[in-house]
Order: structure tokens, then sequence, then C-alpha cells
């Protein structure tokens, strides 16, 4: 399998020294982290007792997954770009494999974010998932493609001036179907178990995952070798 | 086993400032090629463009392997680089390093040709430590560990003896010349000591359109 | 000279036309006349907006700055009638349903077309060197493109449009009656010309201000 893949064998290579680093320095995982749990703590703080609409809530979530998200994947190429590493990596391997062990990484980083963040939410805002099924699957599609979109618009940040505001700029009108196809799936799943299965949110999810990652193998190339 | 460089016609621009145009030259085999120029002349420009990290504006420069041009893919197989602007991971030891350029290249790794690797370079008893800890001696002598490590035909050193003391020096003669005998040496360089070892030179700074030294 | 006259005097026949000669539409009342400047605009909007594309992937093929040139003022030119387009259904809908923005569907779509242009323009200001600055910018556009589509499937599960259709699908007809056909239809002819003969214009102005600049590094 891996020596016919060596793309896959060489991106997990890249997903593990990636994963190295960060257990080094903590530097993704803890903004990530302390922005999902300030934001998620003001909301909760600023709602009191009160139970909000499922509306609301479905929005509130894919908000703080977003802005997490932008503040904590940004850097995911600029560390290389910053210290000098790029030539060495550019020197030996494809750019595809990079793009994959990056994408890897970044989804590994929002996972584990999520797995913290949602269960929190739904605590903190007193909201009960009367579908859990199609909810997960929701979740776990949002995250894959808000990871793959970031991963993407991080290569071309990384390569530009201005790098910290340019995120969230560039990456917001592109993720505005994930977002809003998330948040609708959401609020589905969270208003109750006679409201049908958010089918085709769902379908718009993994479609939108499948273009964004081909794409992204497709043009990363030439950000890569710019 | 025939290793070649062949440069045709190459020129760069960036913008429309010109560094040097119509380049066009042979390195043969088992040889060392100097690059000379003055600072911005293009030499670390033209170092990149050898291996694939800058696109010329016109022309090419062609490696041939056992009688076979190099795709841009082959090329990362066969070229090593040592350069300023090339830095190895900081929050990783050298070990660690070296193990993970073996794995992206897909050479196997073993503790102990990589042990003898970096005793060769100089750096014995130091690569479990963290690079970040290391002097910039050191790390110049560990980025001839990356260098070396996939045993490639074409070396190509960019200020080869930056950061190094005397033994650091030695080290770097006795590379060129264990390379020289496995294929090719190309660096860019303004010391006098490292010129001596060229077989062939070449200034920037006074080549014209088709001009070889 | 010539073909600027010509297309001064058909597009102001248009205007006059839109006013005098076409009667006001059936349902839509006297606003109904916007959609000669409303339709064309979009339709010159999309247009610009694939040609920029096409440009996008031809500067990648060819890594040529000509092509990232035409894509710049083929993104300018979209922006631009992207916003005429967006004014013009702005100020019809609040004449036909009483708001001037309620995130209907085709609002809210081309909301996020002006937002990837905007984001695609601040993206070219923040590179400085050119050949680096066209490959990003083709990228983003191309990236940001693919991902309008999914919005037909997504924003109308918020709000029902109330945008009207121009071919009654069930009827299989077109509904616009004769005399508005003509000056729509002439309207449509004219914008794309105006487009062609502003595209023009915007292409030799950058061809030359890349000339000067080229002349001031070499001095």
């Amino acid at each position: 399998m891996s020596r016919r893949f060596p793309w896959i064998r060489q991106s997990l290579v890249i997903w593990h020294k990636e994963l190295r680093i960060e257990f080094r320095t903590r530097f993704a995982y803890s903004t990530l982290l302390m922005f999902a749990v300030t934001t998620l703590i003001t909301i909760s703080f600023s709602v009191g007792g009160f139970v909000p609409d499922s509306d609301i809530t479905a929005a509130l979530l894919w908000i703080i997954l977003f802005f997490s998200a932008m503040a904590g994947l940004g850097r995911t190429f600029v560390q290389e770009e910053e210290k000098k590493t790029v030539t060495a990596l550019k020197l030996a391997v494809a750019p595809e494999p990079v793009f994959l062990g990056k994408y890897f990484f970044n989804v590994t980083l929002l996972c584990s974010l999520t797995v913290l963040v949602v269960p929190l939410f739904l605590v903190l805002l007193n909201q009960s998932v009367p579908q859990w099924p199609p909810f997960l699957v929701t979740v776990i599609l949002g995250v894959l493609g808000l990871a793959g979109a970031s991963t993407i618009i991080a290569a071309i940040v990384a390569k530009a001036e201005a790098k910290s505001a340019m995120m969230t700029i560039l990456a917001f009108p592109v993720l505005v179907p994930l977002l809003l196809a998330a948040i609708n799936a959401t609020r589905a799943c969270l208003a109750g178990a006679s409201g049908a299965a958010p089918a085709s949110e769902l379908y718009v999810l993994l479609f939108y995952n499948g273009a964004v990652l081909t794409a992204s193998l497709l043009l990363f190339e030439y950000i890569w070798n710019e | 086993m025939l290793t070649q460089i062949k440069v045709h016609n190459l020129s760069k621009a960036y913008g429309h400032r010109l560094l040097f145009r119509n380049l066009s030259l042979t390195i043969p085999n088992h040889s060392v090629f100097v690059l000379l120029g003055r600072n911005g002349a293009g030499k670390t420009t033209f170092l990149r463009i050898l291996c694939g990290l800058v696109s010329a504006s016109s022309g090419e420069i062609e490696i041939t392997v056992d009688g076979k041009v190099l795709t841009p893919q082959e090329k990362r197989a066969q070229i090593g680089l040592v350069a300023p602007e090339l830095e190895l991971y900081e929050e990783l030891s050298a070990v660690e390093n070296l193990e993970f350029f073996a794995g992206v290249r897909g050479i196997p790794f073993s503790l102990t040709s990589v042990r003898e690797l970096l005793d060769f370079v100089g750096l014995k008893g130091r690569g479990l430590d963290l690079v970040h800890t290391y002097s910039s001696g050191m790390k110049q002598r560990l980025k001839y560990a990356y260098a070396l490590l996939h045993e490639p035909k074409i070396l190509v050193l960019d200020e080869p003896t930056t950061n190094l003391d005397e033994d650091g020096v030695k080290l770097v003669e006795a590379i060129i010349a264990r390379q020289r005998r496995r294929g090719i040496v190309v660096m860019a360089t303004n010391d006098p000591r490292e010129v001596a070892y060229g077989e062939q030179t070449l200034s920037l700074d006074t080549a014209k359109p088709g001009d070889l030294a | 000279m010539f073909w600027q006259s010509i297309l001064g005097l058909w597009l102001s026949l248009v205007i006059l036309a839109s006013f005098l000669y076409m009667p006001a539409t059936q349902g839509l009342g006297e606003s109904g006349r916007i959609i000669v400047y409303h339709v064309p605009a979009a339709w010159v909007a999309v247009l610009a907006y694939l040609m920029a594309m096409v440009n996008a992937l031809g500067y990648l093929r060819h890594k040529d700055l000509r092509f990232d040139r035409q894509a710049q003022v083929n993104a300018e030119l979209g922006t631009v009638f992207c916003i005429l387009a967006t004014v013009t259904g702005a100020i019809w809908s609040r004449g036909a349903w009483g708001w001037y923005w309620n995130w209907d569907p085709r609002q809210t779509s081309i909301a996020v077309l002006l937002m990837i242009y905007a984001a695609y323009f601040v993206l070219r200001n923040a590179v400085e060197d050119p050949q680096r600055r066209a490959s990003l910018a083709a990228v983003y556009s191309l990236l940001a493109f693919l991902t309008v589509p999914f919005l037909v499937f997504v924003v109308p599960r918020v709000y029902d449009s109330l945008h009207p259709d121009l071919i009654n699908l069930e009827s299989r007809t077109f509904a616009m009656d004769k005399k508005m056909l003509v000056v729509f239809l002439a309207s449509l002819a004219g914008f794309t010309g105006l487009y062609g003969w502003l595209y023009n214009i915007r292409l030799r102005l950058e061809n030359l201000l890349h000339r000067l600049e080229s002349k001031r590094e070499v001095s």
C-alpha cells in the first residue's frame, strides 16, 4: 500500500513531524483552545440562565469554530517560511504530500479542539441534541472542510505580506457555503427529533470537502513553488 | 556512471534588472565548479535555478545522470544543497531532523548510519540535542549532514564555510574531495582559498553572452 | 472614435426606449423598467468574472504576466458591474417587495461574490513581487469561484426566493412582450459592447503602466 502511494506515506511523515513540533511548542493548539474557550465563556456568561433558540445556538457554535480555526491555523505555513525551513522541505519532497501532511495535521488539531469544545458548548448553553448521529456527521464534515480550506488559504497567506489580517479576509468568502450548510444542518439536528435529518446539507458538506481538497491538491504547487 | 550539468542560454532577470544573460556551459563529471561575483551578482540565484527552486527567465539547466536527463522530481533525489537561506527544524534534534528527511525522501533510516554521518560532520555526541541549542557553526555542520543524507550526485554549496572554524573548513575540503569522486560540486564563494578547489570558475561580474571562463 | 460614437448612440437610444417606447411590465409596474439595466449588468458581471477565471488558468499555464493583467482588468470590470447589478437589484427590490435588502438567495450569492473579489484585491495589494502576486491571485480566485456553486444548494433553504425568473419553466414561455424584448436585447448587446470597450481601454492602460514601470527600473 505505502509503496504504491508514496504520497500517503510521505504526508504521514510530515504529519508526524508537525505533531512532534507542536507537542514541543504547543503554539497552535494553545491559540486554538484559548480562543475557543474565551469566546465560549463570553457567550455563556452573556446568555446567563436563558436557553437560546436552536437557530442561534447553531450559528454560535460555527462562529466559534470558524474564528478559532482562523486564529490557530493561520500560521500553518508561516512558520516554515519565517524559519527558512521551507527550502529544505521543498528540496526533499513534492508539493502534494506537503499539502496533505499539513492538512492531516490541521484536521488533528481541529478535531482535538472540537472534542473539547462541543460538549462544553452543549453543557454551558444547556442544549440537548435530539438527533445525535446526523449531528456528529455534521460536526465531523464541517470540521474537515474548515481544516481543508484553512490549509490552502494559510499557504497563500504565508506568501503574502500583512499575514495576520489576511487569513480571515481570504477564508471567509470561501467558507460561506460550508458554514451556511453546517449551520442549517446543526439547527435541524438541535431543533427536535421530529425534524427530518438534514440530508441535502450533509451532501453539500461532503461535496464541498471533495471539491476543496481536489482543487487544493491541483493548485497547491503554484503557491508552494512561488 | 556519468553525471553532467549542461547550461543552455540561461538568463535571469528580476523585473527588469538583468542578473545574467545567455549563460552556456557544461560541467563534466568528477569536477568542482566555482561561481564568483560581487554580492548581488546572481550567484545564489544561479544555484537556486540549478536546484529547481526558482525558474529561469529563459534557457534551461539540464542535469544528466547515467545518460538520462532528470525530471524535476528526479532532481530532488540527486541534489544536495547547503546554503545560508536553508535552515533545519530548530524544535527537533539533529537525529530527528535526519529521520524526518530520510522519511520524506523514502530512503531507509538507521540510527547507526545517521550516527556515522553526524560523527563525520563533527557533531559526535550532540545528535540528540535540539537544534536551537546549537551554535551557528554546528548548524552549518548539520546542514552538510542534511545535504549528504541521500548521497546525491550533485552537491550545491552556497558560501560553504560560513560560520565554520578551521576544523570545519578542513571538513568542507574533505567533503568536496569525496563528492568529486562521486559526482559534481557546484559552489558559489568569494573566498580565495575555496576558489582554488575548482577546476572551472565563472565570474558573473564579467559574464557576457556566451562567455565561459 | 467611430465605434465609440455608435456605442454611445446605441445606449442613448436604449435609455430613451426603456422609458418611452417600452410599456410598463405586467405585475411589476413602472419599476419593472429597471430590468433593462439590471439583467445586462448582471450578465456582464458574470461574463467578466468568467473571463477572469480563463485568464487565471492561462496565467498558471503560461506564467506570462500579460494574462495576469487581463485577469485583473476583468476582475475590476466584473466588480463594477456586479455593484451596478446589486444596486439596481436593491432599488427594484424596494419597489417590488418593500425592502432594499432581505438576504434573498440571489442577494446572498452576489454579496458573497463581491466579498470574494474584495478579498482578491486585498490579496493583490499585499504581495509585492509581480510573479508571485499573479500566482497567488490566480489560485485564490479559482479556489473561491469553485465554492460559489455550492451556495445555490445551501441558500434557498434559508428563505424562499422572491426573485422573478425571466423564463417561466412551467409554461416554457418567455415572460416579456415583444416591445420589451426588443429593448432588452438591444440593452444586452449595448452592455456587452460597453464591456468590450472598457476592457480594451483598461487593458491598454495597464500595459502602458507596465511598460512605464519597466523603463523606470532599467534607468
